[in-house]
């Protein structure tokens, strides 16, 4: 945009979100404290992993829920409900399926009581501005993926909003079409051709914030926090693989695999290290990732981008396992590489029976709750434990969701390792397994 | 086509609120049965209409028992529109209108004809005008609460993202109502209708031509039609009836059923084109024809417009996600609680007072009796149909070419009121001197028994076909094949159409173990004889007792066997 005057369009002020579990008594932090602001023409991405609250702060700076602290300022004014000057583009695109395209785009001003007339003038200019003619007439399910998100994109400006918010955009679309929307935004955006102030973008892509946008706000997981904030000052337009952007993207990866300074938020000392959350993650898969860091060209320390590029793995997909490896002491993250440890290094070249000896007294070592399940199912003259009963434990330290990723993390890994079985159907964790 | 019971999402075993609601739903009855009780005179008769049984009048009376569906069914819309939205938007309302619906739905709707038509008389003496609505409630207390669940249900699962849409771009609740909640549970809804619709030829049929006490209604229609060919034994009048309701149901279904349910299609959700999408030739001609949509242009941006009214809605209809993951105020929310106890306790009171002092609880053990031989008598019969028709269902299934065929047969004769047929098949039972206990039983099953044919031929047309390669791969085969490959493939769908036949055949027992043909009338032990032989003597208290008995017995029979089956097969056995 090539407006000068730069004031400040939002403003974020100590926000913090609380929900009430069902039962309301548990309560489980989603935002802590988060204060940030969006100046005139400027494009800041909100990056973190999933469940750090990252679309939950857009949905109230958007109007769509309260914060339980905290206040939102759009251009000097507190927003208490749906907001007037902003728009959002969701991920899932959020089209109603029953309406044509035109129809679509032009619900937006027709609720709001626009004319008929001028609903329709500028209904056709936004799916001008974003390409779309000639599918005026065509449903959603006609669409591929990337004009569906081109209507979700026509759908917000056809609002002329101040602020352009958008829930991870292009995350639900292949690649090439991703990267063709993003260039043709970027575009629109540098011509100024579209009615918009700024654009706040919520994603947990690194190479897709350093590539669109102008600030970078990190948010750290469970509680969400801002954990930093980078400017990014790379002209447009800018190139993947130019040294800088290469520089930056992977001093994002150190800075997100970092471990967590425990002075800062110490876990309670009675939790006998339950509260730690795990992963759900594919044996698989875990061995998968290990292979492919012994294997040259990485052999045994990768290059967190590049792995993430070889294996077209997501962040939300590498990073969960990385940690896994890491808590199973197979591997750890370097500023921004993971490497091999002894163990992981000879975990590769173990046949399956090996490999899943040597999981097991991992899991039993470094994970409490494997060991506390073990120690349960030891004590008791059954040999059996309800999973209801760790399901509880856990839900002292972690949310109900949590808990059960947590719960299903460990049987997976624990069948895996043959610590123990587990029966669905009854929930019970055993020792019994099928001879 | 995919059908699923819109209420099995619930919760399985029945709670306080259920009980509450039943409380309130049989004193209501007894409060019906007691305003009515002591006036021993006759009610005042309607200008009876004289039936008769020549072929001419049939295109006329087709027509009007097609009208008084048509009566219920706009009913039964607007009932769900106000019900179901009061239930989703209010959580108070929600906390009591839905286990009263829940039961509401068991209870066994031709039990409360006698109610009805009385209240209805009452309410325009003299008049047929009280007939018809009698009628007319009968239908819609078939359609009504199924049509409620299902738009219910649709609304509390609208998607978040759309909704919040609608809320980022602030649409008042009218027009988010109109534009995002209505079209969301539109597929659900007509499928839900159309269903509703189908099973209610039964009781139109049946409602027509019912004597109460003293009163005897006949309002011009094919059923009363009918009944009076079974009064006289007229064997070609009654084939003439049956032809004529065969052609009034091919008729709904092609011009109205299927153009509708293909209709409804543009507004599932799943972006994904779906595999079967109905098709039907009226619509085809509808949308294809210029004229017709050129006339109709103006009526839907007429529609449209009005859909997008900035109306408002009262603010504790509009009921926000964030806020109720907040804080609701718990003071208000235990007094509410406290009225709706006090009222139900009152209501059960009322209820257990009346069968006492009316009935006795001697009485109250012989319907407990009774209905027990009529529970035997629908699971075995659904036990028989199952065994015939599952594999008979699955073999047609399998076969695309057939299956595509006969899915319709199998809907149409589900659609089919079978009680056209009871007084001459019992003319058989009569002739062959059969034991009725046992003969009259398969009448139950008559008309249900199809839900079962076409929600298996469907569970099996949508059995995957590398699962079915796969068996045949490692030659699995005999009892193997059916115990670990199809049955469990299709239970999800077999579950859905034992579960409707089951609900139906309770229904059914109501006038299958009471049948009069010429002078003669045939009972079979049963509370639904029970009931019948209740309504014929006008006697009030033993049909609250009646239906609260069966009642009781539905309920208990769908939350403890059917649902937590269906529950099991959804979470385990849905491919």
């Amino acid at each position: 945009m090539l407006d000068t005057a730069v004031t400040t369009l939002l403003n974020v002020d100590k926000v913090s979100q609380v929900f009430t579990t069902g039962s309301g008594e548990s309560r489980k932090p989603v935002l802590d404290n988060v204060s940030m602001s969006l100046k005139t023409g400027e494009i800041v991405a909100l990056l973190g992993r999933s469940g750090c609250g990252k679309s939950t702060l857009l949905r109230i700076i958007s109007g769509l829920i309260h914060p339980t602290e905290g206040t939102i300022t759009i251009s000097g004014e507190e927003v208490t409900g749906p907001a007037e000057d902003v728009a959002m583009v969701f991920q899932s695109f959020a089209l109603f399926p029953w309406l044509d395209v035109l129809d679509n785009v032009e619900i937006g001003p027709r609720a709001n009581g626009v004319p008929v007339e001028e609903t329709r003038q500028r209904a056709l200019k936004a799916i001008d501005t974003i390409g779309l003619d000639g599918f005026e007439s065509a449903y959603p399910k006609e669409l591929s993926g990337g004009m569906r998100q081109r209507v979700g994109f026509a759908r917000a400006l056809v609002m002329q909003p101040k602020i352009l918010l958008m829930d991870e955009p292009f995350s639900a679309l292949d690649v090439l079409t991703a990267e063709t929307l993003r260039t043709d935004l970027l575009d629109l955006w540098q011509e100024g051709r579209m009615p918009i102030k700024s654009i706040l973008m919520v994603t947990h892509n690194i190479e897709e914030a350093v590539l669109m946008s102008d600030r970078i706000l990190v948010l750290s997981s469970n509680p969400g926090r801002i954990a930093s904030e980078i400017a990014v000052t790379i002209p447009h337009p800018r190139d993947r693989l130019d040294p800088d952007f290469r520089a930056l993207v992977d001093r994002i990866y150190a800075l997100m695999t970092q471990r967590p300074d425990p002075t800062k938020h110490p876990a309670p000392a009675t939790s006998l290290g339950l509260a730690m959350s795990l992963p759900l993650v594919s044996t698989n898969s875990l061995a998968g990732m290990l292979e492919e860091i012994a294997a040259p060209p990485y052999n045994g320390k990768a290059d967190l981008p590049h792995l993430a590029d070889s294996l077209a793995l997501e962040i939300d997909d590498l990073f969960p396992l990385g940690e896994t490896l890491q808590l199973l002491k197979l591997a750890e993250f370097e500023e921004g590489d993971i490497k091999l440890t002894p163990l992981g290094q000879r975990f590769v070249d173990m046949d399956v029976d090996q490999r899943k000896k040597v999981l097991g007294e991992q899991l039993l070592a470094n994970i409490p709750l494997a060991s506390h399940i073990k120690r349960v199912l030891d004590e008791r003259p059954s040999h059996r434990a309800p999973a209801t009963r760790f399901r509880e434990e856990l839900e002292d330290y972690m949310s109900e969701d949590y808990a059960d990723r947590t719960l299903r993390a460990i049987i997976n890994l624990g069948r895996y390792g043959e610590l123990f079985a587990y029966d669905e159907n009854a929930q019970t964790f055993s020792y019994e397994n099928p001879q | 086509m995919l059908n699923s019971i819109a209420s099995a999402g619930r919760r399985v075993l029945p709670n306080q609120w259920d009980l509450i609601a039943f409380a309130a739903i049989m004193a209501v009855l007894t409060a019906v049965a007691q305003s009515y009780h002591g006036i021993s005179a006759p009610l005042p008769a309607p200008n009876e209409p004289v039936i008769s049984l020549d072929y001419s009048n049939l295109p006329y009376y087709a027509l009007r028992t097609a009208l008084r569906m048509f009566a219920a069914l706009a009913a039964s819309l607007v009932f769900t529109f106000t019900y179901a939205a009061l239930a989703a938007k209010s959580r108070r309302a929600e906390m009591v209108l839905i286990p009263i619906l829940d039961i509401l739905q068991s209870v066994p709707i031709l039990g409360f004809l006698s109610f009805t038509v009385t209240f209805f008389l009452g309410l325009f003496p003299g008049n047929t005008l009280g007939a018809e609505l009698a009628a007319i409630f009968a239908i819609f207390t078939s359609q009504a609460w199924n049509m409620a669940f299902s738009l219910y249900q649709s609304l509390r699962t609208v998607p978040r993202d759309l909704d919040e849409v609608a809320r980022g771009f602030r649409l008042t609740g009218w027009q988010k109502f109109w534009q995002l909640e209505a079209p969301y549970a539109m597929p659900g809804l007509i499928w839900n209708t159309m269903m509703s619709m189908s099973g209610g030829w039964f009781f139109v049929v049946a409602s027509e031509a019912i004597t109460v006490g003293d009163t005897t209604i006949t309002l011009p229609g094919v059923g009363s039609y009918i009944a009076k060919a079974n009064d006289e034994g007229n064997w070609s009048a009654i084939g003439a009836a049956v032809l004529t309701m065969g052609i009034v149901i091919l008729l709904y279904d092609q011009l109205l059923f299927r153009p509708i349910v293909a209709w409804a299609d543009k507004f599932k959700v799943e972006l994904s084109e779906s595999q079967d999408v109905g098709s039907s030739w009226v619509l085809n001609l509808l949308q294809r024809t210029y004229w017709i949509r050129l006339g109709a242009r103006p009526v839907f941006e007429a529609l449209r417009a009005i859909s997008l009214l900035p109306i408002r809605f009262p603010r504790f209809l509009e009921r926000r996600r964030s806020e109720e993951e907040q804080h609701p105020s718990r003071i208000a929310d235990a007094l509410w609680i406290l009225v709706v106890l006090a009222v139900a306790a009152w209501a059960a009171w009322l209820t257990v007072t009346y069968i006492a002092t009316e009935v006795g609880w001697d009485e109250v053990l012989h319907v407990f009796v009774l209905t027990t031989y009529t529970l035997i008598r629908v699971l075995v019969l659904i036990f028989l149909a199952s065994i015939i028709w599952v594999p008979i269902s699955v073999w047609i299934g399998l076969r695309p070419r057939w299956a595509e065929a006969i899915q319709p047969i199998a809907q149409f004769l589900a659609a089919f009121p079978v009680n056209l047929l009871f007084g001459a098949t019992v003319s058989l039972v009569l002739a062959f001197n059969l034991n009725t206990n046992i003969w009259l039983s398969f009448l139950i099953i008559f008309g249900t028994q199809w839900y079962i044919v076409f929600n298996t031929i469907g569970g099996a047309a949508a059995f995957p076909n590398d699962l079915r390669e796969a068996a045949t791969n490692f030659r699995v085969h005999g009892w193997q094949w059916w115990k670990q490959v199809m049955l469990p493939g299709i239970a999800p769908y077999y579950l859905t159409g034992a579960i409707t036949a089951s609900g139906g055949s309770w229904n059914a027992s109501i006038v299958a173990e009471y049948v009069k043909w010429k002078d003669h009338t045939v009972t079979a032990q049963g509370v639904g004889s029970y009931i019948a032989e209740a309504t014929d003597k006008g006697d009030f208290p033993k049909i609250v007792l009646g239906v609260a008995m069966m009642s009781i017995f539905v309920t208990l029979l769908n939350r403890l066997f059917w649902r937590q089956l269906y529950g099991y097969a959804e979470r385990r056995l849905r491919l």
